[in-house]
């Protein structure tokens, strides 16, 4: 047993902090924050050069690194941790939807488009706990499929050329028949526009479908209902290692900003009532980064056939509320530890609260994973 | 990263639940899960006996090196015993700090005659030992201690004079380790020494604390002119802090999966009793149980990754968070069993006082937040030893 990084994890961990601390400070952020798209294109693509991180979880068969889970956390945390508004989450969601829904075949051309930097977005799993109400509804007529309805919150569909639709497939009810479609931005009958956000680090957009026509080809899958499971526990492992990172750097900016404020003739960071809330913080965010370590093993344990689709739900669910709790505790308590200052647009910490607040509810809230848990503890067939 | 553990690991976990299996039977099946926390004082001969037991098995003191009779028991391997220790309802361990304090000190910081006195006697199972740290006006404060050890030069031997409290199981103990003031003149952590003393003595009293359960596992501990040898101390006059700072280090959290074994017993016996009385359909103790569900499995990571840390012995953050988390969990669960059951939380099992399992938790694991450094102290070590935080200040004294 060895529950920590590897070597070769470690040194990915070192080499995305050292990238994002030289090409991603904060100063850059402002600027990035007030553009049309809301990211760094030219970065993306110095990403996608230099760091390859759109490869990571792509299968080494179809060309990418063929990693997993913890890679995968390792660089989102960082993400978090450094604001980072890059389309990496959007494209790693697609990664993970493409390697559970659609065969290899059909996914090849994506994984191509995707390792030569193209963006792809799925749009479908945010702000919502379940796949219930997809918001977009797949009817197969005359030899090919037509797509109607909104899809709301879709991270960077607005950047996105090729989208990953998930769709409820016509006449059915219900969770148990949806389907998983690839459709261009520009096709005809597709609208993409971005919603502006309270939280500009992670921008949004709304995808409207108006009839619009694809080929039996698009279709990736159309029994995907516990695929998309997998994948919507898998994105918010890698949301709640993002969150890690908001938690960890809400901590470290209120650690230095009470270290150096001084009133009363000391440093407040003296005082144990400033102490002892760094302390709960710290706790909170190292609760949330073992839970989070803990769900990417089981994301890698999965892709070996060593763990089955509840226990890496039950571990989604876990981390996804723990980090969620931890990022908007942590934010929150950071505004108060700056005072004044952390209300003011130039510092960083209200940046922080805002993404910990946007995250908290875009896969479900904290407490609807508890309540999910809550289902899978208590109203089961007793044992 | 990995959460498995390997084949030979595995292999040690099968020995160890077999044997477990084999002989927690017959007369020693009745003190399965018991004398845990809050129920020390129960069936202590039977787990005296049960210790003796363990040693035919080469059971105790699985750390400690080959030649002193141990198994030179890897991290892992002891992680596991404990693991499987508490998922075969061993019942709590009288030999614990023998194994677990004396033993390591003795090892590190013991002289020869010393370990051949002592340690046989722990190894074997007979003999047992309690801590002497605490005294009424030394609690956060340790280095406050007033105890004093004097040598008399007409015998060679030291004389012990002060008192020790929250001793626990003294009155069953055969030996305690003392940290006592060799000068009087000192400050604090300088010029004390750590004594090795027999408890059966005429200059020993021992008075039990009552408490809260209604049961009394605590004591205090007087001495009048107690005595020990002068071999009897363990490091020369002066390092009594040293020897007793490094004693605190030894037990590098392998017991702390055994420990969250026994809490899941009883977030297990929580949910059961949700689920019998409808409980288990109120929202506000739907998100409670979950929370104690990801709280459980918060610490078994948190454990792993302290487990999986540098082997300098240097505590990591996940290490200094543990005692945080573990009691206020555990004092949160405590609280969840009594809303869970309502107003038969009430009730007694009979009368004067005897409680059941979970009031007994509820009441006892408010001393869980106290003891072993409060809440606050532990607050204090997390801000000042890993975030680097200033120190605080030292009071003038009144």
């Amino acid at each position: 047993m060895k529950f920590a990084f590897t070597d070769e994890q470690q040194m990915l961990q070192d080499t995305t902090n050292a990238f994002l601390s030289a090409k991603a400070d904060s100063s850059s952020l402002r600027a990035v924050l007030a553009s049309e798209t809301g990211f760094d294109e030219s970065l993306w693509q110095t990403i996608c050069t230099d760091m390859y991180w759109q490869g990571v979880a792509v299968p080494e068969s179809a060309g990418g690194l063929g990693l997993g889970g913890v890679e995968l956390a390792i660089i989102a945390e960082s993400a978090g941790e450094a604001l980072l508004a890059s389309p990496f989450f959007a494209v790693s969601q697609s990664v993970l939807a493409l390697r559970e829904c659609a065969d290899s075949d059909a996914a090849q051309s994506l994984y191509e488009a995707i390792l030569e930097g193209e963006i792809v977005a799925l749009a479908g799993t945010s702000a919502r706990a379940d796949w219930s109400d997809v918001g977009v509804v797949a009817k197969h007529e005359a030899g090919q499929w037509v797509l109607s309805g909104e899809s709301r919150f879709v991270p960077y569909g607005h950047a996105a050329s090729p989208l990953l639709i998930a769709a409820q497939l016509k006449g059915s009810e219900g969770a148990s028949q949806l389907g998983l479609f690839v459709i261009d931005a520009e096709a005809s009958g597709v609208s993409v526009h971005r919603t502006p956000t309270m939280d500009q680090s992670r921008p949004m957009a709304t995808v409207t479908l108006d009839a619009a026509k694809v080929d039996n080809a698009a279709c990736l899958s159309s029994d995907a209902a516990e695929a998309l499971d997998t994948v919507l526990a898998m994105s918010r492992i890698l949301t709640a290692a993002d969150q890690v990172g908001v938690a960890q750097a809400s901590l470290d900016s209120s650690v230095a900003y009470t270290s150096e404020r001084v009133q009363f003739d000391r440093t407040i960071a003296s005082f144990q009532a400033i102490k002892h809330k760094a302390a709960d913080m710290m706790l909170k965010v190292e609760s949330a980064r073992s839970l989070v370590y803990y769900a990417a093993c089981i994301v890698d344990a999965w892709y070996e056939g060593s763990a089955d689709r509840s226990t890496l739900i039950e571990a989604s669910l876990m981390a996804s509320a723990c980090a969620g709790d931890a990022a908007f505790f942590n934010a929150g308590s950071g505004i108060q530890m700056h005072g004044g200052v952390g209300i003011t647009e130039e510092y960083d910490i209200q940046l922080y609260f805002k993404r910990a607040r946007s995250t908290e509810s875009y896969l479900g809230r904290p407490s609807e994973m508890r309540e999910q848990l809550a289902v899978m503890l208590l109203d089961g067939v007793d044992s | 990263m990995k959460l498995t553990f390997t084949r030979e690991d595995e292999l040690f976990r099968d020995e160890v639940a077999t044997w477990l299996d084999a002989h927690l039977r017959g007369d020693f099946a009745a003190i399965r899960y018991r004398g845990g926390p809050g129920d020390e004082h129960h069936f202590v001969n039977e787990r005296k006996a049960w210790e003796r037991k363990l040693a035919d098995g080469r059971w105790t003191c699985i750390g400690w090196p080959e030649a002193w009779g141990g198994r030179a028991a890897s991290i892992e391997q002891q992680v596991i015993f404990h693991e499987e220790y508490a998922r075969a309802g061993g019942p709590g361990r009288m030999g614990h700090i023998g194994d677990t304090l004396t033993g390591p000190t003795l090892l590190a910081f013991g002289t020869k005659a010393q370990k051949e006195k002592y340690l046989p006697g722990i190894r074997a199972g007979r003999e047992f030992w309690s801590q002497g740290y605490s005294e009424p006006g030394a609690g956060s404060d340790l280095a406050a201690i007033r105890t004093r050890a004097e040598l008399d030069e007409a015998t060679g031997q030291w004389r012990i004079n002060g008192q020790k409290v929250w001793t626990s199981l003294a009155h069953e103990s055969d030996f305690v380790f003392v940290l006592a003031r060799v000068d009087k003149d000192s400050q604090r952590h300088h010029g004390l020494g750590f004594f090795l003393v027999a408890l059966d003595q005429p200059g020993v009293t021992i008075r039990p604390i009552n408490q809260l359960t209604g049961t009394a596992e605590f004591n205090e501990v007087y001495f009048d002119d107690a005595v020990c040898g002068t071999d009897d101390m363990v490091g020369a006059p002066g390092e009594g802090w040293k020897v007793a700072m490094g004693l605190l280090g030894f037990e590098r959290g392998v017991s702390t999966l055994g420990q969250q074994m026994l809490f899941q017993t009883e977030l297990d016996e929580i949910i059961r009793i949700a689920r019998d009385n409808g409980a288990a359909k109120n929202p506000e103790i739907r998100q409670r149980i979950a929370e104690a569900h990801i709280g459980l499995r918060t610490m078994r990571y948190n454990s792993m990754r302290m487990l999986s840390g540098g082997e300098d012995g240097s505590l990591s953050r996940e290490a200094m968070i543990y005692k945080l988390y573990w009691s206020s969990w555990h004092r949160n669960l405590g609280k969840l069993a009594m809303d869970v059951l309502g107003p038969e939380a009430e009730l007694l099992e009979a009368a004067p006082y005897e409680l059941n399992r979970l009031q007994s938790l509820f009441l006892f694991t408010r001393a869980d937040t106290i003891y072993g450094g409060t809440n606050q102290i532990q607050r204090n070590i997390i801000a000042e030893r890993a975030l680097g935080m200033p120190k605080e200040p030292r009071g003038q004294g009144r």
